[in-house]
This record gives C-alpha cells, structure tokens and sequence, in this order.
C-alpha cells in the first residue's frame, strides 16, 4: 500500500472518531475540543488533496474563528464542567438506527455509481482562485463576492442588535426625570436659538 | 474503488455523525456543533468533486469558501441568539424554551 494512501486511511479515521466523540461526549466544553480536532482533520483532509488555500481558510476561519466564538459562548452561558441534560434511550437509538439506515443507503449509492474521473490534473495555483474571484463574466465570482460581504456586514449589525443588553426602563425614566439632564438640554436648545 | 469515492464515504460518515448530534442533544450549542460537522462534510463534497472531476473550473473551490463564509456568519448570529435566550430564560436546553409555542 502506497503512504499516501495510509496517510487517507489515517485522516479518516482521525476526522470520523473525533466527530463521533463531539456528538456523544457528555461534559459540552470537551465536546467543543473535540469539535476542533475534527475541523482540524478535516483542513488536513484538504492538505492531503494539496488545496493548500481551502486548508488555510478552513483552519483561519473554523478552527480560530468559529471554535473560539463556540468556547466563549460555553463559558458564557453554562457550567462548563456539569454534564448535559441526557435524552432517553428510546430517542437514541430511533436516531441511531435512521442515521445508520441513511447512511447504508447513500454509500451504496455511490459505490454502485461509475464516476469517470478527469485523466487532467487539477492545477490548485492561489493565484487562480484570485483571479477568478475578482472577475466579471463567465467563470467570475466578483458578484457572489461582493454580495457575502454585504451579508457579513448585516451579520455585524444584527450580532450587535440582538446580543446587546436592552436599557432597564426605570434606570431610562430617572435619566429623563433628573433635573440636570433637564437643564442641559435646555442650555442646548438656548445655544441652538442663538446660533439659529 | 477510487479516491473520489473513499472520500465520499468519510463525508457521507461525517455528515450522519451529524444528524445523530442534531437528533440526540438536547443544548442548542451542542446542537449548532452538530450543524458545523454537516456543513464540514458538504465541504469536503464540493471540493472532492470540483478536483477529480471537472479540474478545469473552480465552481467547488468557490461555493466551499463561500459555504465557509456564510457559516462563520450563521455560528456568529446563532450565538448572539444564544446569549439573548440565556438572559431571557436562564437556560439553553431546548425542551424549555417554549417561549413561541402556540
């Protein structure tokens, strides 16, 4: 068997029991550790398949951006070291036994399918994956690129004006009720006279 | 077998490893994990496809960064969710959140 392939089977088998790990481990901070070693098999799943920038994306984005927001939001609303609240035996095994039915039918899907694969080499060069996402026209992501900025954007705002703390309405009704903002807003509204 | 289809297995493995997490958890975080591990997998399709069957176009390349993208965004705006619930509720357990039921 040629190392390349050892390497396959290796990864494999890394990506599969860390994620069987995250999804079936009881305490929820160690499932999110595992959740990142799974990520992180998967960015050497795309090294393997020499697609050097999806692997630097996967592991910049997922493993520094999306685990970490993961952890903080653990420690923010729980007791990391209390296990989760356990589901009854009946529930896990009716999704264990969908999930393996599921899985049988679509793997033998595809075993029994003919894929042809392309005799051309794929050509994984950065720069091409630059170029054609500051294109226009066919073979062009500019528009789709500019369109998932917007989004991040609005994902922005929207984090913002969801998670922030709404003012308490008594703190806000002693705020209009004090004699000193009262009179400040009335040397403003003077000073606006006079300029006016 | 060939490459493409080894691969297709571990992502078809990776992806029902996560609806078993969306099936049996019962904590919203745990349950947007589960979520990442199919999004992972779907990833892994896309690029699989995009390097051993059509090498000339970058469709795949490009539909996993953005997948990535949008899926940072997702995480960040179900987390604040998470946090706003938290406050509301004292508890992420989906069993008592029922703030929407009819």
């Amino acid at each position: 068997m040629e190392t390349s392939k050892i390497i396959f089977y290796l990864l494999g088998g890394f990506i599969l029991g860390m994620a069987l790990m995250a999804v079936t481990e009881k305490k929820i901070f160690r499932a999110a550790i595992w959740l990142l070693f799974t990520l992180i098999g998967v960015a050497g799943l795309y090294f393997w398949m020499s697609l050097e920038f999806i692997a630097a994306v996967q592991i910049i984005v997922y493993v520094g951006g999306i685990v970490v927001l993961i952890i903080f939001s653990v420690f923010l609303t729980h007791q990391a070291e209390e296990d989760m609240p356990k589901t009854n035996i009946v529930r896990k095994l009716a999704a264990g036994l969908s999930v393996l039915l599921g899985a049988a039918f679509t793997i033998r899907l595809f075993l029994t399918n003919d894929f042809s694969l392309s005799p051309v080499e794929f050509d994984s060069e950065v720069s091409r994956i630059g170029e054609a996402m500051l294109q226009t026209g066919p073979g062009g992501f500019l528009l789709p690129f500019e369109a998932v900025s917007m989004l991040l954007l609005a994902a922005m705002v929207g984090c913002i004006v969801i998670a922030i703390r709404p003012d308490k309405p008594d703190k806000a009704e002693k705020e209009n009720n004090d004699p000193l903002t009262d009179r400040r807003e009335k040397n403003l509204l003077n000073t606006e006279n006079n300029y006016s | 077998m060939n490459y493409l289809q080894e691969i297709l297995v571990i992502s078809t493995a990776l992806f029902f490893i996560g609806i078993y997490g969306l099936l049996t958890r019962r904590n919203i975080i745990a349950i947007l994990m589960s979520v990442e591990l199919m999004l992972n997998s779907v990833n892994i399709n896309f690029v699989a496809f995009n390097k051993y069957l059509f090498p000339n176009s970058l469709d795949g390349i490009f539909f996993t960064i953005f997948i990535i993208t949008i899926a940072a965004a997702e995480e960040a705006i179900a987390i604040a969710i998470v946090i706003n619930l938290y406050r509301n509720h004292n508890s992420v357990d989906i069993e008592s959140t029922t703030l929407l039921k009819f």
